[in-house]
């Protein structure tokens, strides 16, 4: 019996039953639509952890104060922190090593900025003229930070836009006072706009000198070091070198951890890797229910149908023709909900990144391919059984069945 | 020699018991004629009738069919020999009520692998020599009784089949209906040349065929006119 014509007669069958084949097909839709958000939504943050890594710059190390096993994840336990990360230590890591180009100290405080009337609570980060090479940032209008304003701890600040538009609106805020954690200080440039990146909104802080924001916070060690290796091939070294001077000058004891960006992105990527599975772990479930479902009809359609199938059966229709139509009829219901899903969960996850850029999605190939063959396997996997009992119906048994 | 039956038994289980619906039954037909299978309710007709249809096979005992061996085929095989061997009228005609007249009889062509430009001609024709020609591109629901048993005897004919076999064709009919589709299956016993077997409980209507086979309790009690 010529393919065609099954598709047609299960195309009949299902039209015959608009609302139900659509009931029973609603699981199939919920599932692959999920499936397609939530694994858009994974695919998207990959794509964005990527994007963010090459924008803060290549080839960095990062080094913090205490030492941990696992690589890159959370904050390091202060607690067995034996020796401070110093400004010393920046300093040497800076002259002594080959591998190594650039080195931007880093102390990490909140605090509040004002400017007469106005003032807005930020992110101060104190580091030296390094910082915007190491991490690929620009300053907009003025001058970035000097040697000299560390070396003398002059009081002078970077501003982010954010802060220069919520400071001082569309004056130029280039040599303006402001205050910085209830100190005086004179602003010497702004930054281009960069935007967030990594939990940072680089906007949104005020830079001052290393030094002086030492004092300002109270602190005497690092917050972290930021280091450019000059070359991929030189990274290996440049890390070899870091944990050489710097055991070198903590007593010969490693009691720093200095962790790669690509470590970093190896455990983003693997985080999103592992959300992405779960979350189509999740999405299955639903598929596995609308599998179900569309089981269940199915077999009610075989006693529904039985008289039917003892016809067919009389006029020569052997086991294999029945079990095609009912296959091919459930396999039409689940990829229809497959496509219905399809679309679905592609405009939900296009108008999710169109509403909250900050969540991108990306529906790529390999995701429609997975959602099709979902639920054209569904359709497979869960008619086999009720094509089945079609097909094995005793035809006299068939044809008496009322 | 169309049909050939040896010794055949039919035992059925039923729990603990064993039903003998039929007994070393022993049936020869001619191709070409009519005969009638007569009998009450539980005689053993309908289970000889589903053997002779291939819808069934015998516990023990030959069933050759245009001399082919089909007491001992399997269920694909035998569907095949229904397909291109007989032609079933049923009771309560058994048209599938979502297809047209056409594609109804248009049904077993679709088993027999005929191209659809085929099976339509084909089945027009068959419709044709029943008179519903006009009637083709109407639903079951849309049509008479008469005529819908009508449409089955088409779609029992389009395959042009060796034994056209019906099952009390008349018993959802009135009188005069079923009158008219008797006549018809006369005629086309006598101008086609189908091989007619009709099963019926009404000796009646069995005297419309040349010869009435009388059988209760599994075995054949007269065998008249041959």
């Amino acid at each position: 019996m010529d393919l065609l014509e099954q598709f047609r007669v299960a195309g009949e069958s299902i039209r015959a039953n608009k609302l139900r084949s659509f009931l029973t097909t609603l699981g199939v839709v919920i599932g692959v639509a999920s499936v397609i958000l939530l694994v858009s939504i994974g695919e998207g943050m990959r794509t964005y952890m990527a994007n963010v890594f090459a924008g803060m710059g290549s080839n960095l190390l990062f080094v913090f104060p205490g030492k941990r096993d696992t690589r890159g994840s959370g904050h390091p336990p202060m607690s067995t922190t034996v020796h401070k990360l110093t400004l010393q230590d920046s300093n040497a890591l800076r002259q002594r090593s080959l591998n190594i180009v650039n080195v931007a100290p880093l102390v990490v405080g909140g605090g509040r900025v004002e400017r007469g009337s106005r003032s807005r609570d930020t992110m101060v980060l104190g580091t030296d003229a390094e910082f915007i090479v190491v991490h690929n940032l620009a300053v907009g209008v003025g001058d970035f930070l000097r040697e000299e304003d560390v070396d003398a701890k002059h009081r002078v600040a970077v501003i982010g836009q954010t802060i220069a538009r919520e400071l001082f609106g569309d004056e130029s805020p280039l040599g303006q006072p402001i205050k910085v954690a209830e100190s005086r200080f004179r602003v010497v440039g702004v930054m281009a706009p960069k935007g967030q990146s990594l939990g940072f909104d680089f906007d949104d802080m005020v830079l001052i000198p290393v030094n002086t924001a030492l004092d300002l916070f109270n602190e005497e060690g690092l917050t972290r070091i930021s280091i450019k290796a000059a070359n991929p091939s030189n990274l290996q070294p440049a890390i070899e070198d870091i944990v050489r001077i710097l055991k070198h000058r903590h007593n010969n004891r490693e009691d720093f951890t200095v962790v790669s960006q690509a470590d970093l992105l190896d455990t983003f990527n693997q985080i999103a890797a592992t959300m992405t599975y779960v979350l189509l772990g999740i999405a299955s479930i639903s598929l596995l229910v609308g599998g179900i479902g569309i089981m269940n009809i199915m077999l009610v359609s075989v006693r529904e149908r039985t008289r039917e199938i003892g016809v067919r059966k009389a006029l020569g229709a052997r086991k294999r023709d029945i079990l095609m139509q009912f296959l091919i009829e459930s396999v039409m219901v689940s990829s229809l909900g497959g496509a219905l899903g399809l679309g679905l969960g592609s405009l939900i996850a296009t108008s999710i990144s169109a509403a909250v850029p900050e969540i991108p999605t990306r529906i790529t190939l390999w995701i429609l391919m997975l959602a099709v063959s979902f639920s054209v396997g569904v359709g497979v996997f869960f008619g086999v059984a009720p094509a089945r009992t079609a097909a094995n119906l005793d035809p006299i048994e068939a044809l008496r069945y009322e | 020699m169309l049909i050939e039956i040896e010794n055949v038994s039919k035992v059925y289980r039923m729990g603990e018991n064993e039903v003998h619906a039929l007994r070393q039954v022993n049936l020869s037909v001619d191709r070409g004629a009519s005969v009638a299978i007569v009998g009450p309710s539980g005689s053993g007709k309908s289970t000889l009738m589903n053997i002779i249809g291939c819808l069934d096979t015998p516990s023990s005992g030959n069933y050759r069919l245009d001399g082919t061996l089909v007491s001992r085929m399997n269920d694909d095989a035998l569907a095949a020999v229904r397909n291109r061997q007989i032609g079933f009228v049923f009771q309560t005609f058994n048209l599938l009520p979502r297809q047209s007249a056409l594609e109804n009889v248009a049904l077993p062509l679709l088993y027999a692998g005929v191209s659809r430009r085929e099976r339509r001609e084909m089945a027009l024709e068959a419709l044709r020599k029943v008179d519903l020609a006009d009637r083709a591109h109407h639903k079951p629901a849309e049509l008479s009784g008469g005529q819908r048993q009508r449409v089955a005897i088409a779609r029992a004919l389009v395959n042009r089949p060796s034994i056209l076999l019906a099952d009390e064709p008349t018993g959802n009919l009135d009188q005069k209906v079923g009158r008219e589709i008797i006549a018809l299956f006369r005629r086309l016993n006598e101008q086609e040349g189908v091989t007619l077997i009709l099963v019926t409980h009404d000796r009646e209507i069995a005297q419309n065929a040349r010869r009435q086979v009388e059988i209760i309790d599994g075995a054949i009690v007269s065998d008249r006119g041959q």
